[in-house]
């Protein structure tokens, strides 16, 4: 079990779980928007709606797959890389991984059949109970997996015996101090994330002239739910970051790079942090700040890196740096959902390319902010695996360095094909649009014979949609 | 085994049997959803190729979730169980799931390519290929027994490597084969109805050979075996695990030759489920051959409880859904037709 290995696995397990996040991060939100699209429709009888809701749906699919392979390679790196973890928290984490197999991965998979696949072959009404299903899957899949992160994170509910955690209370294992403040702030997470990218694409249709009604939909959609989400999950951050300055000081004084903790700290807004020699290098700060956030008192104090044993603490760039590209994108979004919502109130949205023209190109911004809120959550949390219970370098596996490079390099490679490959059709299939048939919502089948230009299109891309 | 009361005698029992059923349901689906993979290199047209997905896109997502419950479940209930496997057949598992990434993600991005997807359909089918073989060099490799000491997997990164796993990854391959032909037996008609029923006629013998030889080597490798099967009574008591294969296999040839379409099928079930059987009576009460039982590799009982009442209640459930779904594919996926 030498460093080597574990430090591969290290490696590894970031990088299979960064690129896992990007999917559900994209999929949590938008099988709940083609549900929302798909249930106005039967309301609405609007044409349009449908189409949005097809035409999402093969984004949809093509982001799902991405999801599902990535995940299983995930469920099963704890046993290959962390067998140790499997041994001492197994009894805690093990259970809440088996319910989401359960209450959640079989929903999605066995109701994704139906929501891809049913569209003339089911009732329209079913089909949508089919959507509907893949979107509370999605969810009840985020609230499990969140409750197994959070209990590393801040493990209750259990008590220690020979090394090994055993359950004592499940309600308190589930709902353990942080895990309220985590769900709810991934959940928004999310739901910004695809909101952003649904109004971007909206915006780069609108720019070009093409699908106007569907754009305009697409933006008002997107647009307002980021004016309302973009505020809230600052809030919730907030609440987020206090409840974690309480369970674990050491991570929120390397958000801060906040060395001394006998003195107020300033909110520093840019800094090199200097691990060797205890302090910031280049350090730009507002005096006082960081304690009003923290503790809601200018002179507060709460602890430094110093009050922490070196070999204790976290590494304190990634964390730095990464807490600053999250709040940084997070207030972008604010003022993004302000002034969209500002245009839209007074009926400029539609013409305001000064501010469409940004918009569309702000698609990856929820995707880059969850990436660096991980990494400050699970960076933040070294050297510790299980909060105070196993540490990282406990946990690995007795499999060799070279095994863990030879597959690591292969995660590489295949990812990359796969992800750009990705890209590429997603990127595809938005050039082409929303086109191609409806369905009537009386009945299941198409409404309108298709031309012919339509019908190639349609069957270029989507041979089953 | 006197100390062993209770439910900490019991439910490890239950949870073996709630895992073999999860493996069981996992390799009879998936199977046949990799066999088609693994037959495409067989049928370069490319008509044939996108009947052959359709007659299992709805499906393939469910399907491989019971591989996720199979090694989720591993882990809720014998936690060091899969604390010892997972390192001892590292690669195997890596490359396995490296696999179903290239073929999972193919059933999307075929569609989305075209007509530039043959790169697709080459990481379908490779992907369905190798994903197969692995499992079956993971199933040999446990057969054969893992070391442990001290709770730990004391071996090597390439144990699992030996003559009896390659042989049962070769003959993993060659059984979801079949029942991928059989599958299409079933769920297609025309031309490619035909291949597949042609194929089945050739993999049946392939397969039935690999379970014979599978089914001598063991016993007569490992001395537990031998004794589990070839002391009396046992020896009568198991003796309709054979007989029930022979008439299985005997089933599945004739419904091939008289053009059944369904009864190939659900006789290749039939033989997977006595195949799998017969491993399992092998070797209970292991988890992991020759070392760890179930109750040594058991999760504390309050897991295994909390996780059961879940399984009790859920399982069902999806299993209703999962019937509603297939039931509502149901019928042959006829030539040019997706599930437009
Ligand atoms: C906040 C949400 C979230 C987070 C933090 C994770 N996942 Fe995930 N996962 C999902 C949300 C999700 C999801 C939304 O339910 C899926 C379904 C398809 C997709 O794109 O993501 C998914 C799919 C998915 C699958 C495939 C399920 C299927 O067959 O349908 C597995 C096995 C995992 N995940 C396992 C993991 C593991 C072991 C994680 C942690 C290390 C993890 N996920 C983090
Ligand atoms: C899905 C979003 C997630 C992302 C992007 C993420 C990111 C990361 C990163 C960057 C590391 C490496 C930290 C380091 O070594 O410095 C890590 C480690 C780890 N995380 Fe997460 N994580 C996520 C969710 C989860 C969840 C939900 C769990 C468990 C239920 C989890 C369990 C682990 C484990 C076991 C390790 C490996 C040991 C370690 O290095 O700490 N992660 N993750
Ligand atoms: C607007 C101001 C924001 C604040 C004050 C904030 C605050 C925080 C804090 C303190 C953490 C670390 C919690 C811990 O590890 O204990 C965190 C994590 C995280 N943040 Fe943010 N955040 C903000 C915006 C965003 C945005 C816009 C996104 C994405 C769209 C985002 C996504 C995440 C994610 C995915 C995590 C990791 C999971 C978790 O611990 O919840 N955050 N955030």
């Amino acid at each position: 079990m030498d460093f080597d290995a574990t430090f591969l696995a290290r490696i590894q397990f970031a990088f299979t779980v960064s690129f896992h996040i990007i999917f559900p991060s994209f999929t949590i939100g938008l099988a709940a928007f083609i549900a929302t699209l798909l249930v106005r429709w039967r309301m609405t009888g609007h044409d349009h709606l449908h189409r949005l809701a097809r035409f999402w749906t093969k984004i949809f699919a093509v982001s799902f797959a991405m999801g599902v392979v990535s995940g299983i390679v995930l469920s099963y790196e704890f046993g290959t890389n962390w067998s140790r973890f499997s041994v001492v928290a197994g009894n805690v984490t093990g259970p809440l991984l088996g319910y989401e197999v359960l209450t959640a991965f079989f929903l999605e998979a066995s109701f994704l059949g139906i929501m891809l696949f049913g569209w003339n072959r089911v009732s329209p009404n079913l089909h949508v109970t089919a959507a509907v299903l893949v979107a509370i899957g999605t969810s009840i899949s985020a609230f499990w997996i969140l409750a197994a992160n959070s209990w590393m994170q801040t493990p209750a509910g259990h008590e220690v015996r020979d090394g090994i955690a055993y359950p004592v209370s499940w309600l308190e294992i589930i709902f353990n101090p942080s895990f309220p403040y985590r769900f709810s702030h991934m959940f928004t997470a999310a739901y910004l994330t695809t909101s952003l990218v649904v109004a971007a694409v909206g915006a780069r249709y609108l720019l070009a002239g093409r699908f106007v009604e569907e754009s305009k939909t697409m933006l008002r959609m997107g647009i307002g739910m980021v004016a309302v989400l973009a505020p809230l999950q600052l809030v919730i951050g907030d609440a987020h970051g206090l409840n974690t300055a309480k369970h674990q000081p050491v991570k929120v004084a390397a958000m801060e790079a906040h060395w001394d903790g006998s003195k107020p700290a300033d909110l520093v807004l840019f800094a090199w942090p200097n691990e060797a020699e205890e302090r910031n290098d280049y350090e730009i700060s507002i005096p006082n700040i960081a304690s009003l956030i923290i503790t809601h008192d200018v002179n507060g104090l709460f602890k430094g890196l110093k009050d922490f044993a070196p070999q204790d603490r976290p590494p304190v760039k990634p964390v730095f740096f990464a807490f600053r590209v999250m709040v940084g994108i997070g207030m972008l979004m604010i003022a993004a959902g302000l002034i969209g919502a500002f245009l839209w109130w007074r009926g400029l949205l539609f013409n305001a390319r000064w501010y469409l023209w940004p918009l569309s190109l702000a698609w990856p911004a929820g995707f880059i902010a969850i990436l660096a809120g991980w990494w400050v959550t699970e960076t933040g949390r070294q050297p510790w695996l299980v909060y105070g219970i196993l540490r990282t370098k406990d946990a690995a596996s007795p499999v060799s360095a070279e095994a863990v490079l030879t597959t690591l390099v292969a995660f590489v490679i295949v990812y990359s094909i796969v992800f750009s490959m990705g890209i590429y059709y997603i990127n595809r299939l938005i050039e082409k649009g929303p086109t191609g048939a409806s369905v009537k919502p009386s009945e299941g089948v198409p409404s309108r014979p298709l031309s012919a230009a339509e019908e190639a299109a349609h069957e270029a891309i989507d041979k089953k949609g | 085994m006197e100390s062993l009361e209770g439910m900490a005698y019991w439910l490890p029992l239950i949870w073996l049997v709630v895992l073999g059923v999860a493996v069981a349901l996992y390799v009879v689906l998936d199977g046949f959803d990799l066999g088609i993979g693994i037959l495409f290199p067989a049928s370069p047209e490319e008509a044939h190729r996108d009947q052959m997905m359709n007659s299992v896109a709805p499906f393939w997502d469910g399907n491989e979730t019971w591989l996720v419950l199979g090694g989720g479940g591993l882990l809720v209930a014998f936690p060091l169980a899969y604390a010892v496997l997972m390192p001892a057949v590292y690669l195997p598992v890596m490359f396995m799931l490296l696999a179903l990434v290239f073929r999972g993600v193919a059933f999307e991005f075929r569609w989305v390519a075209k007509p530039h997807h043959q790169m697709w359909d080459i990481a379908f089918a490779g992907g369905s290929i190798v994903a197969s073989f692995m499992q079956g060099l993971i199933l040999g490799a446990l057969l054969e027994g893992i070391e442990v000491r001290d709770g730990a997997y004391a071996g090597g990164t390439f144990d699992w490597l030996s003559p009896f796993s390659l042989l049962t990854g070769v003959a993993v391959v060659g059984g979801y084969a079949l029942i991928g032909a059989t599958w299409l037996v079933m769920k297609t008609d025309g031309p490619v109805q035909a291949k597949a029923r042609e194929q089945a006629k050739f993999l049946l013998p392939a397969v039935l050979l690999a379970l014979l030889i599978v089914s001598l080597w063991t016993p007569l490798a490992i001395p537990r075996i031998y004794e589990r099967w070839f002391s009396l009574p046992n020896f009568f008591l198991l003796a309709p695990v054979p007989l029930l294969t022979a008439y299985a296999a005997w089933s599945c040839w004739s419904g091939l030759q008289s053009g059944h379409d369904t009864r190939p099928f659900v006789s290749t079930i039939a033989l997977f489920l006595l195949g799998f059987l017969g491993l399992a009576v092998s070797n209970l009460p292991l988890v992991i051959p020759p070392s760890l039982d179930v109750w040594q590799a058991a999760a504390h009982p309050s897991s295994q409880l909390f996780m059961l009442i879940g399984v009790l209640i859920l399982v069902p459930v999806i299993l209703a859904y999962t019937v509603f779904v297939y039931y509502t594919f149901r019928g042959k996926v006829r030539a040019g037709e997706g599930y437009h």
